[in-house]
């Protein structure tokens, strides 16, 4: 386990750092505009001096150079366009909370009714007229089927109605830190899209387990069903889905870019279109090189959550045979 | 033949019927031969060849036959064919206004946001023009962006992706690959691209295109290692069949009923990313009207009650598409596994 853990960080250090790379590159295709405010206005000296102030007249190997270097300290650098002059990790430690927040107890809404609802349908697929299936697949086909930007859409604007003339939902429609009622739309908007998905795969995994033989020997032998959907049929059918926990966790961190312009709630989402679009490198490449560490450990930690859940699955043997 | 005498002549009888029958049948399969004939080569009978392993099972029939008894299926079906045909008819027929055209009252001033009439069906927008021209005209670009999406996505992501599956020499590079530039953000890309090409139905048919092969091509991966050492490949590979052979005769029929199902949700979601780009300020420029720039424009027009029509509309139309696409794709992924052909 310890061997495989270091073999695939060691990997992943190789893949982070073809990606910083290609994007220092792609980062220095940009038409160079972006990095100022009235470029029409500025003179061909005042346009140098500013790129000079910049770094940017360096040559690309020595950009990249100062750039590994600085990582290499720990060192994010210092946004040059969105707030300038100020630290990244100093915007970035005002942002992630927000995000955190709002993405961890969405995310606990999520499991806390997605799960449920999955058992639920896998359970009544055995009814006869399976009404609950129905109704969670009614629910799973629209929320998947229609792009995310329209149920966010439809949630913010019903749930900020008045009905009736009288305040029964009338929530507010944008997010306000100090506000505890403003928190239930951004919320809902953001566990809406994982509830679905929890939901969807637990039923399908848990339908494929309780058709195999072990579970009709159980049945046959009389053990009440409600033991076997939970001892046998739930605990194996999570397995597959653990894996996705931990992605789902560190994921909050970055935000959803819709939900949080939608709500103008002040998080990760939007900022990294915004560094984009405004050019600041730095902004970029740091951003950059937390997503790709999110996703990376993401993937690490859910393999390991499964490892650990799911004893016949074991990392060793895995490399060598195939 | 000798028999027990204390058997009961019934099934005496019975015995003696099974054996005449045994006998029959024994003379219509191997008909009696001489040495000579039975010690020489036969020759080639294609009626012969066939006998007995006949089926009339044909696998695209079933699948047509198990899609039909679907009725849900059937009923989005006929929805999407009616709105696919309307879609493109609707320009000829009488009456259409121009998508393009401002529309003006008898004193030269815009008719804007005029709510819902006989007139305007769905009303007008801020600058005067007809909207249920607009959402027809937006769905044709964005159906065919997201037609064009989807088949580049599976005809590459099926490409890369068998390859990746299927030789194992390639696995490392094309693992790599994928990290690589699944971890270069998309929206990065798309800004790019749209920085450097003019904005417009080509380009954003490309941005989308560029990535969307990824996960396809993953997925295909994953399908492949799955099934490539099975027995029957196993013995294709022994009888020195080709690699190229292997992967369309023995891979990608058994990857049928999947494939068609990414492809069918492929189509939604390029229309749901065209939404995306749009909202991220780097769609289709507003003269060419797609469900993309409709829907954003509507949203910026939410917090007025009287102008929600402008969202709903398209809201609507796009919501009628992706959710008909969804579950055909559904139904007939369901109906192409050769698992829910026998009843």
């Amino acid at each position: 386990m310890a061997k495989y853990i270091t073999k695939r960080v060691l990997r992943s250090l190789v893949t982070m750092f073809i990606i910083i790379t290609v994007l220092f590159a792609l980062l220095r295709l940009m038409p160079i505009e972006g990095y100022f405010e009235n470029y029409d206005k500025m003179s061909a000296t005042q346009v140098q001096v500013k790129l000079q102030s910049l770094g940017l007249t360096d040559s690309l190997p020595k950009q990249l150079l100062r750039f590994y270097k600085q990582i290499f300290h720990g060192d994010l650098g210092e946004s040059n366009v969105y707030r300038k002059g100020v630290a990244i990790t100093e915007i970035i430690a005002e942002k992630i909370p927000i995000s955190l927040k709002l993405g961890l107890i969405s995310l606990a809404i999520a499991l806390a009714v997605g799960l449920p609802l999955g058992v639920l349908m896998a359970r009544s697929t055995r009814t006869r007229f399976k009404i609950g299936d129905r109704l969670g697949t009614v629910f799973i086909v629209l929320v998947q089927a229609m792009p995310s930007a329209v149920y966010h859409i439809l949630i913010q604007f019903a749930g900020s109605q008045t009905y009736i003339g009288k305040e029964i939902l009338g929530l507010p429609m944008l997010f306000d830190a100090s506000n505890p009622k403003s928190y239930i739309l951004p919320v809902i908007s953001l566990s809406i899209g994982n509830i679905a998905y929890y939901a969807m795969w637990l039923r399908r995994y848990m339908v494929d387990e309780s058709n195999k033989d072990y579970i009709r020997l159980a049945r046959a032998k009389g053990v009440p069903n409600s033991k076997i959907s939970f001892r046998h049929v739930f605990r194996n059918a999570f397995v597959p889905l653990v894996q996705y926990i931990p992605n789902s966790i560190l994921f909050t961190l970055m935000g959803s870019l819709y939900v949080e312009s939608l709500y103008s709630v002040p998080g990760m989402g939007g900022l990294l279109v915004t560094a984009i679009k405004r050019q600041d490198n730095t902004l970029v490449q740091a951003l950059v090189l937390i997503y790709a560490v999110i996703s990376i450990l993401g993937l690490l930690f859910g393999d390991i959550l499964m490892g650990i859940v799911d004893p016949r699955i074991s990392f060793a043997k895995k490399e060598g045979s195939r | 033949m000798k028999r027990s005498s204390f058997r009961p002549i019934r099934r005496q009888m019975t015995e003696a019927l099974e054996d005449k029958l045994t006998e029959q049948l024994k003379q219509e399969v191997h008909p009696p031969m001489s040495d000579e004939e039975a010690f020489s080569f036969a020759e080639f009978n294609a009626e012969d060849a066939e006998r007995g392993g006949y089926s009339d099972y044909s696998y695209w029939k079933s699948t047509l036959r198990a899609f039909f008894q679907n009725k849900i299926a059937v009923f989005f079906l006929i929805v999407m064919v009616t709105v696919l045909l309307f879609t493109f008819i609707q320009p000829y027929l009488p009456g259409q206004k121009d998508p393009l055209l401002i529309h003006n009252d008898e004193w030269g001033l815009p008719l804007n946001n005029i709510p819902p009439n006989k007139e305007f069906w769905f009303g007008t927008n801020a600058i005067g023009q007809d909207l249920w021209a607009r959402i027809w005209s937006g769905t044709r670009t964005s159906l065919f962006i997201g037609f064009t999406v989807a088949l580049v996505e599976a005809v590459v992501g099926i490409f890369v992706g068998i390859l990746w599956g299927y030789v194992r020499k390639l696995d490392f590079f094309f693992t790599e690959l994928y990290n690589i530039l699944d971890n270069i953000p998309q929206t990065l890309l798309l800004i790019l691209i749209s920085y450097v090409l003019k904005p417009g139905v080509s380009t954003i048919i490309f941005a989308l295109s560029l990535t969307g092969w990824l996960d396809m091509a993953r997925f295909i991966r994953n399908q492949i290692i799955i099934i490539r050492d099975r027995d029957y490949n196993l013995a294709s590979r022994c009888l020195g069949i080709s690699t190229g052979r292997i992967m369309v005769k023995n891979l990608l029929p058994y990857l049928v009923s999947v494939i068609t199902m990414r492809m069918a949700l492929a189509i939604p979601s390029a229309i749901g990313n065209e939404v995306f780009v749009t909202y991220i300020g780097i769609g289709l420029p507003v003269d060419i009207p797609s469900l993309g720039n409709l829907i954003q424009t509507g949203r910026s027009l939410m917090t007025v009650a009287s102008l929600r029509y402008q969202l709903f509309f398209p809201v609507a139309v796009l919501v009628v598409i992706t959710v008909s696409f969804y579950i055909i794709g559904n139904a007939f992924a369901d109906a192409a596994d050769p698992k829910n052909h026998v009843k």
